[in-house]
């Protein structure tokens, strides 16, 4: 039954992009076209990668709201060691942005399992000091393209094989994270975790532990987003990612990731944000004002949980 | 349980003074009535907007769209104005507006039972992105000055700010409420045990209607406030706000689960951060660094207490815990000393 309704809520979504999408290719004829999909891949694809470690710490009934400010420090980190060292291998450059977005998960995870401080006030508190840090760190100074090295400027713009490298990245996260949640031991731990803390600790699974790991992996892949970040924008700013956080539990949430934990998936994120990428070009596309683009993300939330809401109150209904 | 609520305000207050101490030593400036009570404004309108986020988050919810609500109402002031409307008929408009938002927060959450964290998530950008709408990339400006009394206007030839009066007579009615009334007792109870108060007969989707509401049309009278003292809108007016007031009210001692919390506590810490804050705009700290020091305090009231007890009931001290506990702090202190040496060579290359 589960199963059933998970199934079912992501028909949703899909019902719901594919009549956008054929009302909007109506208005524009540019938006079917293989360019125009390509930009919408790669204008979510750092989203995808952080919604996805977002979508961990929701199934355990948290959240993380520091995320955006990890990206920063991480673009800002990574940048200012690649003014040092220009020669840094791309490899290296990576591990740096990953190692640095681990810890500050760990510390996010450690202030929630050890400290027993809830989640929104953990992160809303590290939002705000990891965001102060950049501060502290670059004196107020960013970095621009032209301090960059040649090669980290391609990190995520080339495309060896045909897809660009950042399209590439999102595609390997979601593949390991499909793997990881559906198929290994702590990918079910998490769900466990989720649906019934006190079950899954009578269990024998170490809830605080799988808790831990799921603020490391968010941080994990912040960090390697705000890598990203930086190489595509070619810059590193005090203000990289600012608010980004809420795209990422947007995502999750239109793709029916349960707000209260236990349930949600890879596949629906993966098009919650997709959704969320069309809306954006669509909108440009359709030549609607650009100020109407917030406006219309916050709807399609809502609009989301809404309908969510009201189709599992009717699938309830009928088992009854 | 009174006494544990006692014991938390005790030590805001033994905060606030320490937070004077210091800022006393380290500027001149700071303990004078003139430059405390100018810079109150700057706290007033997070104040008022702290009133009923308590109500909210005692019921163990929360209100992310209070910045937007305050953000499209005087967005909605700034449109009326620059299109010849008397001022004070705007006026109303944009409470009515604020008090409609928080409405259909409350109409989603209540009736439809969706969890209070995602509806005024969208709510927020919702509200915020009309308020883009309204205004674009335009500000109004050139209001009457009867009107930028409010946020401008002092009292009694001193430097006492008008809107210090009308928060303090808003503290006073909410405390009034929460502490004297059924009403204020229902909002405990729902914090406590929802399912147990519905079925004792307390109303709990018109209360937390009620609530989103009044949190509504206060958010609007914070954005009629901030654009008085602003004398102008824009569109982006106030945003960010909504994690201050969060991070006022939980620091205050209100219970992010729900259920604890009491307004005395509320307003104390809003005064402490307004101390900390204001001592630290004298010396020259950047906004952004203050969040440094607004998070740490936020993280350590809650975490120091709870972490006492953590290590009460761990003696002892196994691999899996140095695991957990010693590597991240390990590699977090080797991230700051990477951090400040290559930042010095970063910057003297820059």
């Amino acid at each position: 039954m589960a199963q059933a309704l998970v199934r079912f809520r992501e028909l949703g979504i899909v019902a719901f992009i594919l009549v956008l999408v054929a009302l909007v290719s109506l208005l524009s004829p540019a938006f079917l076209s293989l360019d125009n999909f390509r930009d919408i891949l790669l204008n979510i694809a750092i989203l995808v990668i952080v919604a996805l470690g977002q979508m961990l710490v929701i199934i355990t009934r948290g959240i993380d709201l520091s995320v955006g400010s990890v990206i920063g420090l991480s673009a800002m980190m990574v940048s200012f060691t690649l003014v040092v060292f220009p020669g840094l291998p791309l490899p290296l450059t990576l591990l740096l942005g990953v190692a640095l977005g681990a810890t500050l998960g760990a510390l996010n995870g450690l202030i929630i399992t050890a400290g027993n401080v809830p989640p929104i006030i953990a992160t809303l508190g590290t939002m705000s000091i990891y965001r102060g840090l950049i501060f502290l760190y670059s004196q107020g100074s960013w970095v621009n393209a032209f301090e960059m090295p040649e090669g980290f400027r391609q990190l995520a713009k080339a495309a060896p094989l045909g897809v660009p490298n950042l399209i590439l990245f999102a595609a390997a996260v979601v593949g390991l994270m499909a793997i990881f949640l559906t198929y290994t031991r702590r990918g079910r731990d998490i769900y466990a975790v989720g649906s019934n803390p006190d079950a899954a600790r009578f269990a024998g699974i170490r809830t605080q532990r799988v808790i831990f790991t799921v603020y490391v992996i968010s941080g994990l892949l912040a960090g390697l987003a705000g890598v990203l970040w930086a190489s595509r924008f070619e810059a590193a700013q005090t203000n990289t990612a600012l608010g980004f956080e809420l795209q990422t539990v947007a995502a999750p949430v239109v793709g029916g990731v349960n707000i209260f934990g236990g349930s949600g998936g890879v596949v629906g994120v993966v098009l919650g944000a997709f959704l969320l990428g069309i809306i954006q070009n669509a909108l440009t596309l359709v030549q609607i004002s650009p100020f109407w683009q917030l406006a219309a993300q916050g709807l399609l939330i809502l609009v989301a949980v809404v309908f969510d809401s009201v189709v599992l109150r009717r699938l309830r209904r009928g088992r009854t | 349980m009174a006494k544990r609520f006692l014991r938390w305000e005790w030590l805001l207050v033994a905060l606030i003074l320490a937070m004077t101490a210091v800022n006393t030593r380290l500027s001149p400036f700071f303990l004078d009535s003139t430059n405390l009570l100018r810079a109150s404004s700057d706290f007033l309108e997070i104040g008022i907007m702290v009133l009923p986020m308590v109500f909210i988050i005692i019921t163990g919810n929360i209100d992310l769209s209070v910045a937007s609500t305050l953000g499209i109402s005087a967005s909605l002031l700034g449109y009326l104005h620059n299109a010849g409307w008397n001022i004070w008929a705007a006026a109303g408009l944009a409470l009515l507006l604020g008090a409609l938002c928080g409405l259909l927060n409350g109409t989603l959450i209540a009736w439809l039972g969706l969890p209070s964290l995602v509806v005024t998530l969208g709510t927020f950008s919702f509200y915020r992105g009309l308020a883009y709408v309204l205004l674009g990339d335009q500000a109004a400006r050139g209001y009457p000055e009867q009107f930028t009394y409010l946020g401008q206007g002092r009292l009694f030839g001193t430097q006492t700010p008008v809107a210090l009066l009308i928060f303090g007579v808003l503290v006073l009615i909410f405390a009034l409420v929460l502490h004297r009334t059924r009403f204020g007792r229902y909002l405990y109870a729902i914090g406590n045990n929802e399912d147990a108060s519905h079925y004792s007969g307390v109303p709990v989707r018109r209360i937390k209607l009620m609530i989103y509401t009044l949190s509504g049309l206060v958010a609007a009278l914070a954005g009629l406030i901030l654009a008085a003292r602003f004398g102008s809108t824009r569109p982006d007016i106030g945003s960010g706000l909504e994690l201050t007031v969060i991070t006022v009210t939980v620091l205050g001692g209100v219970s992010i689960s729900g259920g604890k919390g009491s307004m005395v506590g509320a307003v104390l810490s809003l005064l402490l951060i307004g101390v900390t804050r204001f001592g630290m705009g004298l010396m020259n700290v950047q906004g952004q660094v203050q969040g440094v020091v607004i998070g740490l305090l936020l993280i350590l009231s809650i975490l120091l207490p709870n972490l006492g007890r953590w290590v009460a009931t761990r003696p002892t001290f196994d691999r899996n815990l140095l695991l957990r506990v010693g590597v991240p702090l390990l590699a977090a202190a080797l991230f700051g000393w990477f951090f400040f040496w290559s930042r010095g060579l970063a910057l003297a290359i820059k």
